[in-house]
């Protein structure tokens, strides 16, 4: 190889050396990610900011500079305060639902036993089907007169058959039925990554449990929990980024109706931002979502600095 | 104790089993009804199935379109983050210390910044600057700010599990750097990388807001966009038809999805958890 470069002539032979050093093929090797990144997200994130504080609309297109008009307008909306409320209940009562849920299944498909792989398989699937396709199934699922979940109902005679919930019609049953679609494909989500965690303790300690008479709920509580929680929790905290920030599935359910009843952040951007066509304003709505974001991204750099002093 | 946990592993996962998937039985049942039955209350489970929907869905609609738009973009949004992602992963996984750790955080954390949040903005770059409005061209350079990271930071748990001590050996044996990653790091993060194709080609098939805001012809749009807004025919949803457009594509993912979950697994939870 020397010999090649020789001949090659020096220079190079020099670039070679120089891409050889630990240090400079680094950054070599992670320069277009970050590029990439800095200019289709860090870009527009900046952009976002910018437009919030202008009046840009679909028709002009550069907008004027119009200081903090756009978040005044908005706080004194009473359609935007609600949709900071509804994205608030809607992830935490969904999330909520998902750790319990998530819990139980991960510990009961912990262990090995006959037909694990179609339980594992059927508990994942609306993880793995795209949501953006199986929310427009629940519309169907929703249907005020067809609803196959209304036929359950009438037959257990919860509903009498004249009387049935109209679900996406009326603004508690929609709000329901929308944390019920975010936790039903959020929870396979936490389920499998609930299994990492449960996985993740050594033998060793559950012998040392075992040995030391720590048993069933007790040994759940001080011995196996504690362990499992730095990956649990970045499977909440994802789950909460992932659903805070979700438009699809309030976007086709309801599109923020009845009388915005289920009108989120997101749904409310896009509603002003596109349809509307008042970008600024529109953006000045989806900041709201920061601080969601930073919550979580404060809570993840805690934990992987924690994860790695243990 | 056996019998105990027996009893308590059925008895909690076969029911949350049969609620999780029900949905999709009841789209599979709702997709073999002949459109005129699906409001009939008497013919709620018992009718003759057909496949005649799924026959209008490939000869009467955009679908087939709408799949091979899916597909192409999911292709070049693959190449493009595989390129940019696999030696960005491999470098954050070799570099020790506080720039590598913060670095791969760093990384990772742009991942969770929405599209909700920056499609207002994205909008008005390719339709000024770019000019890509109504192209898929304009998917593809805006989809990998999703899942490049996603995937350096699947990479990374990945790389991290590949021993020094093989790459140094090669180096002994006079390969360059370069040379190494390309004869041995790559070679044996086969799995790994099939894994990263996966998820990435998945995330793009599930991307809804970028895709809605971005394309405006019924030609142009891709599976998630196309089915809700244009399987619509006046106020009629064609039911039976929107139900096997969401199964087709569903149904071969999830299988996929499954297989590679362990991998899956091991690297998003060994990314900087490690």
């Amino acid at each position: 190889m020397a010999t090649v470069a020789a001949v090659r002539g020096s220079r190079s032979g020099r670039l070679r050396y120089v891409a050889e050093r630990r240090g400079v093929l680094a950054a070599l090797l992670i320069s277009p990610a970050v590029l990439f990144i800095a200019a289709l997200v860090g870009v527009p994130l900046v952009l976002a900011v910018y437009l919030s504080f202008t009046n840009a609309s679909a028709g002009s297109i550069t907008g004027k500079w119009v200081g903090l008009a756009n978040f005044r307008r908005i706080l004194h909306d009473p359609i935007f305060r609600g949709s900071l409320w509804h994205t608030t209940e809607m992830t935490l009562i969904s999330q909520a639902v998902v750790v319990v849920c998530a819990g139980l299944i991960a510990h009961a498909l912990v262990h090995k036993f006959r037909g694990r792989w179609l339980l594992r398989f059927l508990i994942l699937l609306p993880w793995a089907a795209p949501i953006s396709l199986t929310v427009i199934g629940f519309l169907w699922f929703f249907d005020p007169q067809a609803s196959i979940w209304n036929w359950f109902l009438v037959k257990a005679h919860i509903v009498g058959p004249l009387n049935k919930p109209n679900w996406l019609g009326t603004p508690t049953d929609a709000m329901a039925s929308i944390i019920t679609v975010q936790a039903w494909r959020t929870i396979p989500f936490a389920t499998v990554i609930f299994i990492a965690g449960i996985s993740s303790i050594p033998q060793e300690v559950d012998d040392a449990a075992a040995i030391d008479g720590a048993t069933g709920l007790r040994k759940f509580w001080h011995v196996s929990l504690p362990l499992q929680l730095p990956i649990a929790l970045v499977a909440v905290l994802f789950g909460i980024v992932f659903t805070a920030t979700d438009m699809v599935v309030p976007y086709i359910l309801t599109n923020g109706g009845p009388f915005n009843s289920t009108q989120m952040i997101t749904t409310y951007a896009f509603t002003t931002g596109i349809n509307a066509g008042n970008i600024g304003e529109g953006a000045a709505i989806s900041l709201f979502l920061l601080p969601v974001l930073a919550i979580v991204a404060i809570g993840m750099l805690f934990f992987a600095r924690r994860a790695e002093v243990t | 104790m056996a019998l105990r946990r027996n009893v308590f592993t059925y008895g909690i996962a076969v029911p949350f089993a049969i609620l999780l998937a029900f949905p999709f039985v009841w789209m599979f049942v709702t997709s073999l009804k002949p459109e005129a039955q699906v409001y009939d209350p008497t013919k709620t489970w018992r009718f003759h199935p057909t496949l005649a929907s799924y026959s209008f869905l490939f000869h009467h609609t955009d679908y087939v379109r709408w799949l091979e738009n899916s597909a192409f973009v999911g292709v070049l949004v693959v190449l493009i983050t595989l390129a940019v992602a696999l030696p960005a992963g491999y470098a954050l996984a070799r570099l020790s210390g506080r720039v590598g750790r913060t670095l791969g955080v760093g990384i990772f954390l742009t991942y969770l910044v929405p599209p909700t949040l920056l499609f207002l903005p994205l909008s008005r770059l390719i339709a000024q600057y770019l000019h890509l409005s109504d192209r898929l061209w304009a998917l593809v350079v805006v989809y990998p700010s999703f899942t490049i990271p996603f995937a350096i930071w699947l990479l990374m748990g990945f790389f991290k599990t590949i021993p020094q001590e093989l790459e140094d050996a090669a180096l002994v044996d006079g390969c360059s750097r370069i040379g190494s990653l390309f004869r041995i790091v790559f070679p044996i993060s086969i799995p790994g990388i099939l894994t990263v194709v996966i998820f990435t080609f998945s995330l793009v098939i599930n991307e809804f807001v970028y895709a809605i805001t971005f394309i405006s012809s019924a030609a142009n749009r891709t599976l998630p966009v196309g089915v809700p807004t244009d399987l619509i025919r006046g106020d009629l949803f064609n039911w039976p038809g929107i139900m096997g457009a969401i199964l087709i594509p569903s149904i071969p993912l999830a299988l996929v999805y499954n297989a590679f979950l362990n991998r899956f697994i091991a690297g998003f939870t060994g990314g900087a958890f490690r």
